[in-house]
């Protein structure tokens, strides 16, 4: 009977024992993925508008304003642009060090000299970027970047997306973002704080 | 669908009313348009929202049902909304109810007429024309002055 009871007793604390082995198996699982990746983090060999490769180390260097879209877009991105320009100017010398990113999430229409010239509208500052669609997949799941092809009546279609700006700094890293329409003042101020910190 | 397309056709074979407009406003029967832009494009962006704001003075409701213009290749009725911090778009083949005595604004971030395959870019400065058919008040020619690419109104209405 004691025997038993012992055995029962090994047995459960086997179990638990397993149960907590598991436990720390699952949060140093949850805990490795940003070490290893981390928010924007991953491998990506893109291109920019004039054709050069482009890969992560685009990000390592300079602050960084990102932002996500296609030169179809009726709204969203024109106006984020026109509002990047607006950025540049205000800041003028103390910005002197920031780089913008426009991503394609369209790259079957965006091609590199599509973009040229949509970028170009803003200034020499921002850098239009696109690749092929796995490519351009993996940078827009590494940013949590939300992307889909909507269908339009005829063979057109657009693109819904992620209309955030996400701030980064000289390392990389992600700071923040700027929301679509964000106050001017309050995005000033987000890039004058990326900036000092960078 | 099929209803509003054959009282599309139906509405288009009828001549474009004239529009009788003055301050700014184009009366088309108890429709009232007003405050109507259109924003400059990108280089190489084949693509533009139009904006204005349709007011149904009478008794009854109408239905803005298609917008055509020669400056596209395909001129579409749309909604644009933010979900979250993603933009989505949809197009509206029903077209734009206007109920009796209520305003509708087609503005930046929701309504607009979308230009879609631009023949040309839209330079601020300039006008492009879009024809709007309603169910009942028929069709006519509205002038959208091309204002800024981020632009959130026409001219008289900027800085308000
Ligand atoms: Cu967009």
């Amino acid at each position: 009977m004691a025997a038993l009871k012992t055995v029962r007793i090994g047995l459960w604390v086997a179990v638990v024992a397993l149960g907590l082995t598991a436990a720390a198996a699952a949060v140093m699982l949850r805990q490795q993925q940003p070490a290893e990746g981390g928010f924007g983090k991953g491998v990506y060999s893109l291109v920019d508008q004039n054709g050069a490769t482009l890969d992560q180390s685009m990000f390592v260097g300079q602050p960084t304003a990102l932002f996500f879209g296609f030169t179809h877009c009726p709204e969203v991105c024109p106006t984020t642009l026109a509002e990047m320009t607006g950025w540049f100017e205000a800041l003028g010398d103390e910005g002197k060090d920031l780089k913008a990113y426009f991503v394609s999430v369209d790259p079957e229409r965006d091609t590199p000299a599509v973009l040229r010239e949509y970028v170009s509208w803003v200034s020499d500052r921002i850098t239009g970027i696109t690749g092929t669609p796995e490519e351009i997949d993996k940078i827009a799941k590494a940013w949590g970047v939300h992307y889909e092809r909507i269908p339009l009546e005829g063979a057109d279609y657009t693109m819904d997306h992620t209309a955030s700006v996400f701030l980064l700094d000289a390392k990389g890293e992600f700071q923040g973002t700027i929301a679509y329409r964000e106050d001017s003042a309050v995005a000033l101020g987000k890039l004058r704080n990326l900036l000092a910190k960078s | 669908m099929i209803r509003l397309l054959s009282a599309a056709f139906a509405v288009a074979l009828l001549v474009a009313t004239p529009a009788l407009a003055h301050n700014g406003v184009i009366h088309l029967g108890p429709i009232n348009i007003s405050v109507p832009f259109t924003r400059a494009t990108l280089p190489n962006a084949p693509v533009g929202g139009g904006f204005l704001t349709i007011e149904n003075t009478g008794t009854e409701a109408d239905r803005l049902i298609s917008a055509t213009s020669t400056v596209a290749g395909d001129t579409q009725i749309h909604e644009m909304k933010m979900e979250g911090d993603v933009m989505k778009m949809r197009q509206l083949t029903d077209g734009i109810e206007i109920p009796a005595g209520e305003t509708v604004e087609l503005a930046p971030g929701g309504l607009h007429i979308m230009f879609l395959d631009l023949n040309q870019p839209f330079v601020e400065g300039e006008t492009v024309t879009v024809t709007l058919t309603f169910e009942k008040a028929g069709t006519v020619d509205v002038p959208l002055p091309v204002m800024a690419a981020a632009a959130d109104g026409p001219a008289e209405h900027a800085g308000h």
